[in-house]
């Protein structure tokens, strides 16, 4: 093929894909690739924040007690471990600037190991769930509910039934944590993959966009987390 | 067959029906007269400036700013006409009037079950009397449905776990359609009936009596007044609710359509979703100064006798409506 | 350019022959041949679909097909149509192989995330087909809840995956074309010397990535009600079945535009180069197509106007929608002034463009209709809807998307079809759409519900003409598609520019284009449409 051959106005630089004219209108580009598709992702949970809201001001009384069923205690525990994964991948970008592939290799493991201790904390918090048999559509049972939240209710309210609406306040616990939690699944996939791709030495201090990117996707995977918190545990 | 015996525009049953008819009108003359001259232009200018020869070169037009102007404020204006032309229309005849005989119409995969004033039932038959506003409250057993009477040029979806309502008012006696609008299943198409709009005198006998054939007569008949006073007896509601000294809960007697206080402060409506949601969830809405001690009805009470209650409560009403 | 005389070079089409060659490019040409072969299978299913239930239309009792058979089918239609055809077409096969060569790009920002999306499309369509095959689906394209949620007794879940997955294809395209078309185009080329085909993508796309994965979480939530047995939008349980409409229309009323837009950019190049003008106003029809996707975004509730969502609500819904008619009525306007004192030729693209502007102008005025809130009531859920929206998408995108694909026929293959009978299908499918769908209309206003295939007689003749239009406009379609397809082994070469057309991809590429666009670096120096421009007519 010519193609090569009649570029002439300019070197390729090795990162350079043949079709972007310089380094810096890739850079540019994949950087505006990366903004929208965070767009698209807000838009996604988007739609589940309205169900929410919608939901959450119809029935008050189910999204108080239901939140009053949650371990705050756990959900805070998860929160401080995924904005310290959040700190270890901004770590690795550090890391990645100064080309230091041990050093990307290792704040990567970390947060994976942190990654990982969230979804143990996260099967705590469902199993639980299912043993109370909160988990509509599957495993519910509304006595069982009642006498749960009854339970987890402050000592001077009196619970006699089950609030409306309050297997639409799990429901949307299940979804929204669920997709949350896809979305780190993901996110472990993708680090895995740029784990293999720095061990082989694909990057350097020049040319690190993989693990740049990644980090901007982790943050956002966490700041969703940190909207889900107060809105699912503290309400 | 003759072409210019097919009917090209419905009935205008009522009064209303032919004020929409006048906007239908103007939206249609607006419509004609863009459509004929924006294409009457284009074919125009096809054939003036066809091209002559491939050598035609035509001198650019310089871009003015007459026509954006003329071509935003003219529509804006003809819209704004509809707009506010179709919202009067929409809003002045939103409101039953308060003389409206109401009928109870519950859709279920794929019939039309209509309870009368008196208890007396039909499915997908619908008789009222003419000249007499109806205004019809509207549930779902299963899926949403749509009531739909043409020729009233009115429409409501009708909806499970919600009331909905809807009111026209019949001038001449006849039988119209009555359609299902909103897709609901395999039998969707199936889901019609007829209104029926008969004389003063006939809605009465046909009130009193079995019913005038075919699937017109239902098996219960019973009144649901007399039933749902029944069921208020029954359930001590009027131990909680009359008024009585040291009463459990509010005076809701003789309240249904005035609006109510809630402990947070708040003012409702009682009306048939009010008072249902009441039976079903009793903490939702707590009224001022009474505790919230009232168990729900739910698994108690069917969706059938909730409908009695509601009309032996409406009935009572001190401003019936 | 560069043509070189000795040996002709190779194009993208014959560059390789294999399978692999083309299921593994990265090229977005191949990709937009892809899209295409695939999307005029697609259409096939749902004209097909169509054909069936437009013969038992004909008359006012079921002879042909039963109820349920008959529920299958429109869905059906409805599904293929929409989320295969109407959304991917423009964007999918005239976006993918003309935006790069319009903006003077020598590919799209993210070559192998393009070819990931048309393998999102295909798998979509798969499970959507693998629906059809097990047995269909009857809720209609719009899966309203409950009934697609509870009680539908069909295979939601499929063809519910299957809508899902395509979505992604929807937002990975529309963010390739935005990313391309910010940082891409070739030096001169300004945001003002853009071609309006190029505005038009440009305001698609940004529906896409916004619109989309709201319906993305929507179908989700439907999923999740259907498989696990969550409330979401169960009325027995709490859940509120309006809620899913307003989350079903925030995405779908934008994807009307989502389906229209391109077609507008399709229009605009085709008339520009049939009259030789610059289109008149080129800004207003530029941010016109801004001004719609962005206000489109706030008229979903023009949808729900019977659903008893508050009334005073509706009101913003309707007084928004007026306002989305007045940047396309500006369209309109300057469409027509383009052929004032121009050169007009009336060859067979620019027939399906004159009939888009005629049929789209029915369509939008219809929807003024339909915007009025007491007219609504009447025709909401009519025939009338269905006469509507068929005059925006058929009259109105179809014809766009007919028009394009003619317009731009020569560019992609080389070759010249026949003009006479290209011409010959673009009346009569002009004619056979309009013989199908008037009658509609008036069906419509006299009360007749959609989505009934038993009905009152006196309904009758409107859907017996319907169908015998539906008849007359597959034979232009037939005629259309022979055209196009004969030409490829019979049609004359055509030549770099046998339009005489501005543009890059007329200009500075061959027919059918070399692998590689703007291997030499070209600089952009003059307006979008300069037909006064003498270079566009020097070499044929």
């Amino acid at each position: 093929m010519s193609h090569a051959a009649a570029s002439t106005d300019h070197e390729h630089k090795p990162y350079q894909q043949h079709h972007f004219e310089s380094m810096e209108q890739q850079t540019q580009s994949t950087l505006l690739g990366i903004w929208l598709f965070m767009a698209q992702e807000i838009l996604f949970f988007g739609g589940l924040f309205a169900a929410y809201t919608v939901y959450r001001i119809l029935y008050p009384q189910a999204w108080a007690m239901g939140a009053g069923t949650q371990n705050v205690f756990l959900g805070m525990v998860n929160t401080i471990v995924l904005i310290g994964s959040s700190l270890s991948i901004v770590l690795a970008v550090h890391s990645a600037r100064h080309n230091d592939k041990k050093g990307i290799l290792k704040w990567f493991a970390l947060t994976l190991l942190l990654g990982l201790v969230f979804f143990g904390v996260k099967a705590i918090e469902y199993g639980t769930k299912w043993d109370h048999q909160l988990v509509p559509g599957l495993n519910w049972d509304d006595g069982h509910a009642l006498h749960t939240i009854q339970e987890h209710a402050p000592k001077n309210v009196e619970i006699n039934e089950l609030p409306k609406g309050i297997q639409l306040y799990y429901s949307l616990y299940f979804v929204m944590t669920g997709m949350h939690a896809l979305h780190m699944i993901i996110g472990f996939g993708l680090a895995i993959w740029i784990m293999i791709k720095a061990a082989r030495g694909r990057f350097n201090a020049e040319y690190y966009p993989h693990v740049e990117y990644f980090g901007l996707y982790w943050h956002f995977v966490d700041i969703v987390w940190i909207f889900l918190f107060p809105l699912l545990y503290l309400v | 067959m003759n072409f210019f015996a097919i009917k090209t525009s419905p009935i205008a049953a009522s009064e209303y029906a032919r004020e929409w008819d006048k906007l239908y009108a103007y939206l249609m003359a607006v419509s004609v007269f863009f459509t004929v001259a924006i294409c009457g232009v284009i074919i125009f200018f096809a054939v003036r400036y066809r091209r002559r020869s491939d050598a035609d070169r035509p001198a650019p037009t310089k871009d003015g700013k007459l026509l954006e102007i003329l071509g935003s404020v003219i529509p804006f204006i003809l819209v704004m006409v509809m707009f506010f032309w179709g919202a009067k229309l929409y809003f002045d005849a939103r409101i039953p009037p308060k003389d409206a005989i109401e009928i109870l119409v519950t859709g279920k995969q794929w019939m039309w079950k209509m309870q009368h004033p008196n208890g007396k039932r039909e499915i997908n038959d619908l008789h009222v009397p003419v000249g007499v506003p109806i205004k019809l409250t509207m549930t779902s057993e299963d899926v949403i449905h749509s009531f739909y009477l043409p020729d009233f040029r009115k429409k409501m979806d009708v909806l499970p776990g919600k009331y909905t309502q809807m009111w026209f008012l019949p001038e001449q006696e006849g039988r119209y359609h009555l359609f299902c609008a909103e897709y609901c299943g395999t039998e969707h198409a199936l889901m019609i009936g007829n209104l029926h709009v008969v004389s003063q005198a006939e809605y009465e006998r046909w009130l009193s009596t079995g019913g005038t054939g075919g699937m017109a007569a239902a098996a219960n008949a019973d009144d649901p007044v007399a039933a749902g006073q029944a069921l208020w007896e029954v359930h001590c509601m009027m131990a909680c609710h009359t008024g009585r000294p040291g009463a459990i809960g509010p005076n809701i007697h003789h309240a249904f359509g005035t609006m109510r206080e809630l402990e947070t402060g708040e003012f409702v409506l009682m009306d048939e979703n009010y008072v249902r949601n009441s039976m079903i969830n009793p903490n939702d809405d707590i009224a001022k100064g009474y505790p919230a001690a009232m168990t729900s009805f739910r698994g108690t009470l069917n969706n059938n006798q909730m409908n009695q209650i509601i009309a032996y409560l409406k009935s009572v009403a001190e401003d019936a409506p | 350019m560069n043509d070189n005389n000795t040996t002709p070079p190779l194009n993208y089409l014959t560059n390789g022959h294999t399978v692999k060659s083309w299921l593994l490019t990265v090229d977005h040409k191949r990709i937009g041949i892809l899209y295409l072969i695939a999307m005029t299978c697609f259409f096939l299913i749902g004209a097909t679909a169509a054909t069936l239930f437009r013969l038992e239309l004909a008359t006012h009792n079921a002879n042909v097909l039963a109820n349920d058979t008959y529920n299958r089918l429109f869905t059906m239609h409805g599904i293929i149509m929409v989320f295969f055809f109407l959304i991917p077409a423009v964007p999918g096969v005239l976006g993918n192989f003309f935006v790069p060569l319009m903006i003077g790009a020598k590919d799209v920002a993210f070559p192998r995330l393009n070819l990931a999306s048309w393998y999102i499309y295909m798998a979509g369509g798969l499970f959507t087909l693998a629906a059809i095959i097990g047995g269909g689906i009857d809720t209609g394209w719009t899966f309203y809840t409950p009934y697609s949620s509870v009680y539908a007794d069909s295979h939601v879940i499929l063809a519910g995956t299957g809508v899902f997955i395509t979505g992604f294809s929807s937002i990975l395209t529309g963010l390739n074309f935005i990313v391309t078309i910010h940082k891409m185009r070739a030096p001169g080329l300004t945001w003002m010397r853009l071609p309006l085909f190029i505005w038009a993508q440009y305001s698609t796309a940004i529906i896409n990535v916004l619109g989309t994965p709201v319906l993305a979480i929507t179908l989700l939530l439907v999923l999740a009600e259907r498989v696990l047995g969550f409330g979401i939008f169960d009325p027995q349980k709490g859940g509120d079945p309006v809620l899913y409409q307003h989350m079903f229309w925030f995405y779908s009323h934008p994807a009307v535009y989502i389906m229209i837009l391109p077609g507008f950019g399709v229009v605009s190049e085709v008339l520009a180069c049939f009259s030789r003008k610059r289109i008149y106003g080129y800004e207003f029809v530029a941010f016109s197509s801004l001004a719609i996707a962005a206000i489109g975004f706030f008229v979903w509730g023009h949808h729900m106007f019977t659903s008893s969502q508050s009334p005073y609500a509706g009101l913003i819904f309707s007084i928004l929608t007026y306002l989305v008619g007045i940047p396309t009525a500006i369209k309109i306007f300057n469409w027509t002034a383009t052929l004032y004192k121009g050169s007009v030729q009336l060859s067979a693209p620019m027939l399906y463009t004159l009939g888009f502007i005629g049929l789209f102008l029915v369509g939008g005025l219809t929807g003024l209709f339909l915007a009025t809130k007491a007219i609504n009531v009447h025709l909401h859920d009519t025939y009338f809807v269905v006469a509507h929206f068929h005059y925006v998408m058929v009259g109105g995108m179809m014809m766009a998307w007919l028009a394009g694909l003619h317009f731009w026929w020569p560019k992609m293959f080389g070759k010249l079809y026949n003009e006479f009978w290209a011409r010959v299908g673009a009346v009569i499918i002009f004619f056979g759409f309009n013989f199908t769908f008037f009658p509609q209309f008036i069906a419509g206003y006299m009360g007749m519900p959609r989505r009934y295939h038993v009905y009152d007689i006196e309904y009758q003749p409107f859907q017996m003409l319907s169908t015998a239009g539906a008849f007359f406009m597959g034979i232009g379609l037939i005629i259309c598609l022979v055209t196009l397809v004969s030409s490829l082994i019979t049609g004359k070469a055509s030549g770099k520019n046998p339009w005489k057309a501005t543009g890059l991809e007329w200009n500075y590429a061959s027919s059918p284009p070399d692998t590689h666009n703007f291997t030499v670096p070209i600089k952009v120096d003059v307006e979008a449409y300069d037909y006064t421009d003498e270079r566009i007519y020097q070499d044929a």
